[in-house]
């Protein structure tokens, strides 16, 4: 537990007042905002349940003022929570109390797009899609697509390491990034990575991409584009069993078919997002599998083929092939719909992001069946099958306070059942400060302060994101005193009061 | 058997740390000639080996470090799988020094390079403690990516135990056309076919002014024929026989090709640099893969005015083997005011793996 003492409303306001004081010769004056009713939109992000006020937002509209802002932070030791368009799922970007919130959102140019290389330089409040948008007039486009992709920035994706729908064949971001410029807390501006395929020393953009905003702030990224493939169709197969659905995504990967996308949905997401979009699922499947194939015309047909053989193989009730663009569009609709869709049937929803080794979807959803009776929260699954990252929705009344207790309960539960299913507590959204007690669970005492060792390799004095993404044994030894499991206390040598 | 070979790891290691020695982490050297001048007492890990796990349909193995990387290769095979980045296979080359030495071969153009592939590791540091970082998962965010830092750092940060790396299935069909042509436009041609929807998976091109440029291409059957009809026609390009092709990707990606035997005595020099670079203004000979990306060099320079050169490309170079190693084979960080400041940050990251200097073999820097 936290022993410090809190400061009391005078020391805050003091606080506030010497950072804006020492801003606003920075700054524009609409770059900078301290007032309650200016900067509660920034409160929270992407996960709405967590909150908090930051002192202060900045949004600088260069590098320099960027620069200048972590300089004065740094001195006056602020905390900083960089934050880009704030569509995270795991409240990465939730403010600090008595920190500064670093908006990047006004850095939003696109520098340079070299075609040929097949690249595009871009400054981090750029929109994912804005991207290949721009590229699109050249055949290419950049990958990566999470869900968010119309609202997300670049800076953050490269922050979460973010994934989408295509990862399976084209990788997460840190596969589709080359070189990222970003300011270190002592205000220096360093590169990582190269415009070349390597470069010189360790490896060190593997460590800033997924590092949510902790070890440096994002200021210009250099993604690779790739030539956006003449054709796509998409299969949707469906299943009379969740156990056949989730044979026939490995049969597929077994038959060396790498789809550029594998989606499998539950009966009842299927019903929800069906009564939404009327995209013509079919309702009475146990499980619906969406698998994309793009390329050239004649490799799509021959890779439809070769999945259409596979899928009837595993036991489909039914498959449709789209037979047009458009077509094509309406049965993706429903899944890319399925978190409004939740939205409609219930007054709030908690998205979970767990990944598993394949072989045990099915395990996992009959896992998630007996934990709705446990918890008696409804739960509908999305995922991304082809590589195990599930998207399990729980379903809640968030004022409901003893409904919204049970439904962070459940989501600690999936996530644990992850985790001793051979796989992660967060594919894609991230830790923040959602799931930073099952990192509690997934590494133990060692791996955790090499965590830690690499935060104050790069911020010793620990004010880029603190508190987030990385427990500290404390907490661990908090989270481990609640949730005694197998009647084994980790961290046994630590006192408990 | 494994538990003994960790704790005699650990034993080395806390020795070592306690006598102020510097270990020197070995497979089969057969990679000895890689890197700075060598330093240290070998730490032998060729006993510690064997295959985890081995799952096609989850597309992920896991390997002890001191596995031949024949004999992962061959499983692999087995299943119509392989390591699409294509390291090179010297003479018994352990899984070990595949991951630590980061190499790849003609695939990396397309699929990406060896660390795009590592999932996650175990590993034991400068202070006999073991470590697990990421997973089997291809999808993995939780924590920083760690097991990432290994590749390429050549035995200077921790102890590899073992390592689950992605694998993906053998194309369908594969191809390869040549066509003779000056370099500058081979540079130009293979970027241009690059930013198209082409299945083009490596290539390669030999010579001086003029040479041999060679394309595969691997995917789908019809995919690859589209292309092959298509270039044919387009730039005059003919197509290799399957023997001949894969007896020459194979010396490229092995580097028993010619080109890599004659002249031996001279340094060879590799340059990573932007793929859409121009030719080198450098006299003699060049290989060039991965789509212009990654040059290969022979010849007297000073260290200095190459690096220089690569440098002003936005690249870097390093001598690659040499008759004499010295002990500034590579760029350093240092080399480039706007990654100078991550000298000392390496520098904080080496420590928080082995503060005592037991891995201190400077062999990267």
């Amino acid at each position: 537990m936290d022993t410090t003492l809190s400061p009391t409303p005078a020391e805050i306001l003091a606080k506030q007042k010497e950072l804006v004081d020492a801003l606003r010769p920075l700054l524009p004056q609409e770059s900078l905002l301290w007032e309650p009713e200016d900067t509660i939109p920034y409160e929270c992000d992407g996960l709405a349940a967590y909150r908090q006020m930051p002192l202060a937002v900045a949004l600088p509209e260069n590098q320099e003022q960027a620069v200048a802002v972590i300089k004065v932070c740094q001195k006056l030791q602020v905390p900083i929570v960089p934050r880009g368009s704030g569509t995270g799922l795991s409240g990465g970007a939730m403010p600090i109390a008595q920190g500064l919130v670093l908006s990047l959102a006004k850095l939003k140019k696109i520098i340079h797009i070299d075609p040929i290389a097949r690249t595009a330089v871009v400054q981090p409040g750029v929109r994912n899609l804005a991207i290949s948008e721009a590229v699109a007039k050249h055949g290419l486009y950049y990958a990566p697509d999470p869900s968010s992709q119309i609202a997300c920035s670049i800076g953050g994706n490269v922050s979460e390491n973010s994934g989408g729908v295509h990862c399976l064949k084209y990788g997460l971001t840190l596969h589709n990034i080359l070189k990222v410029k970003a300011i270190l807390m002592n205000g220096e501006v360093v590169e990582f990575g190269s415009l070349a395929p390597d470069a010189p020393g360790l490896d060190l953009l593997s460590i800033l991409v997924g590092s949510e905003g902790m070890l440096a702030v994002i200021t210009e990224v250099t993604v690779k584009l790739v030539p956006k493939p003449q054709l796509a169709q998409v299969i949707m197969a469906s299943f009379d069993d969740v156990e056949k659905g989730g044979n026939a995504v490995a049969a597929i990967i077994a038959a060396g078919i790498i789809p550029a996308g594998l989606e499998m949905m539950d009966k009842a997401a299927t019903r929800a997002v069906e009564e939404f979009v009327h995209a013509g699922y079919d309702i009475n499947a146990e499980a619906i599998l969406l698998c994309e194939s793009d390329g050239t015309p004649e490799e799509v047909a021959e890779e439809i083929g070769r999945m259409t053989d596979v899928l009837n193989q595993c036991g489909a009730i039914r498959i449709q092939v789209s037979q047009s663009e458009a077509e094509r569009l309406k049965f993706w609709s429903g899944r890319k719909n399925a978190f409004p869709a939740a939205g409609r049937i219930s007054p709030d929803y908690y998205c979970m992001d767990g990944t598993i080794p394949r072989q045990h979807i099915a395990t996992l959803l009959k896992r998630i069946q007996d934990m709705e009776k446990k918890y008696q929260l409804r739960c509908m699954n999305v995922f991304h099958a082809g590589d195990g990252n599930m998207h399990p929705l729980i379903l809640f009344n968030g004022s409901d306070q003893d409904e919204w207790h049970r439904a962070e309960e459940f989501g600690s539960d999936i996530l644990e059942t992850c985790v001793e299913l051979g796989g992660t507590i967060t594919g894609e959204h991230g830790v923040g400060i959602e799931k930073i007690n099952s990192m509690c669970v997934q590494f133990g005492e060692a791996e955790r302060n090499m965590f830690w060792s690499v935060k104050a390799s790069f911020d010793p004095e620990k004010l880029l994101n603190p508190d987030k993404a990385i427990p500290t044994l404390n907490r661990c030894a908090e989270y481990g005193r609640m949730r005694i499991t197998g009647g084994a206390l980790p961290h046994p040598e630590l006192e408990r009061f | 058997m494994s538990q003994s070979t960790l704790n005699h790891f650990k034993d080395q290691i806390l020795e070592a740390s306690a006598s102020k020695n510097v270990l020197r982490i070995t497979g089969s050297r057969s990679k000895d000639w890689y890197g700075n001048n060598l330093k240290g007492t070998p730490l032998p890990t060729k006993d510690y080996q064997g295959i985890i796990d081995y799952q096609p349909d989850e597309l992920v193995i896991t390997v002890k470090a001191g596995t031949s990387l024949k004999e992962v290769e061959s499983a692999l095979s087995e299943k119509n799988q392989q390591f699409a980045f294509e390291p090179p296979r010297l003479d018994g080359a352990t899984i070990g020094g595949m991951i630590c030495s980061g190499l790849a071969g003609p695939g990396r153009a397309s699929v990406g390079g060896l660390r795009d592939f590592v999932l996650g590791a175990n590993i034991m540091d400068g202070q006999g403690q073991i470590m697990n970082f990421g997973g089997t998962v291809m999808k993995n965010v939780a924590g920083y990516d760690v097991s990432r830092l290994l590749p390429g750092s050549l035995g200077t940060l921790a102890l590899l135990l073992d390592v689950s790396i992605k694998v993906l299935p053998k194309p369908a069909a594969s191809a390869t056309l040549h066509v003779s042509i000056e370099q500058g436009k081979a540079i130009a041609l293979i970027n241009q076919l690059a930013s198209q929807p082409w299945p083009i998976n490596a290539s390669c091109w030999i010579g001086e002014a003029v040479g041999t440029l060679y394309l595969r291409l691997s995917g789908a059957k019809a995919a690859v024929q589209t292309a092959i009809t298509s270039f044919k026609k387009e730039y005059g390009m003919q197509l290799l026989d399957d023997e001949a092709a894969h007896i020459f990707w194979d010396s490229i990606r092995d580097q028993k090709h010619d080109w890599f035997k004659n002249n031996s005595e001279k340094p060879l020099w590799r340059l990573a640099i932007p793929s859409t670079a121009a030719p080198l203004k450098l006299a003699g000979e060049t290989l060039i893969e991965w789509h212009g990306g990654q040059r290969w060099w022979k010849g007297e320079i000073t260290s200095q005015e190459i690096k220089a050169l690569a440098r002003s490309l936005d690249g870097h170079a390093s001598i690659f083997k040499a008759s004499a190693k010295t002990s500034d084979m590579f760029s350093s960080l240092k080399d480039n005011p706007l990654t100078a400041a991550l000298a000392p940050i390496e520098e904080r990251l080496r420590k928080s793996f082995d503060p005592h200097g037991v891995f201190a073999t400077e062999r990267l820097i």
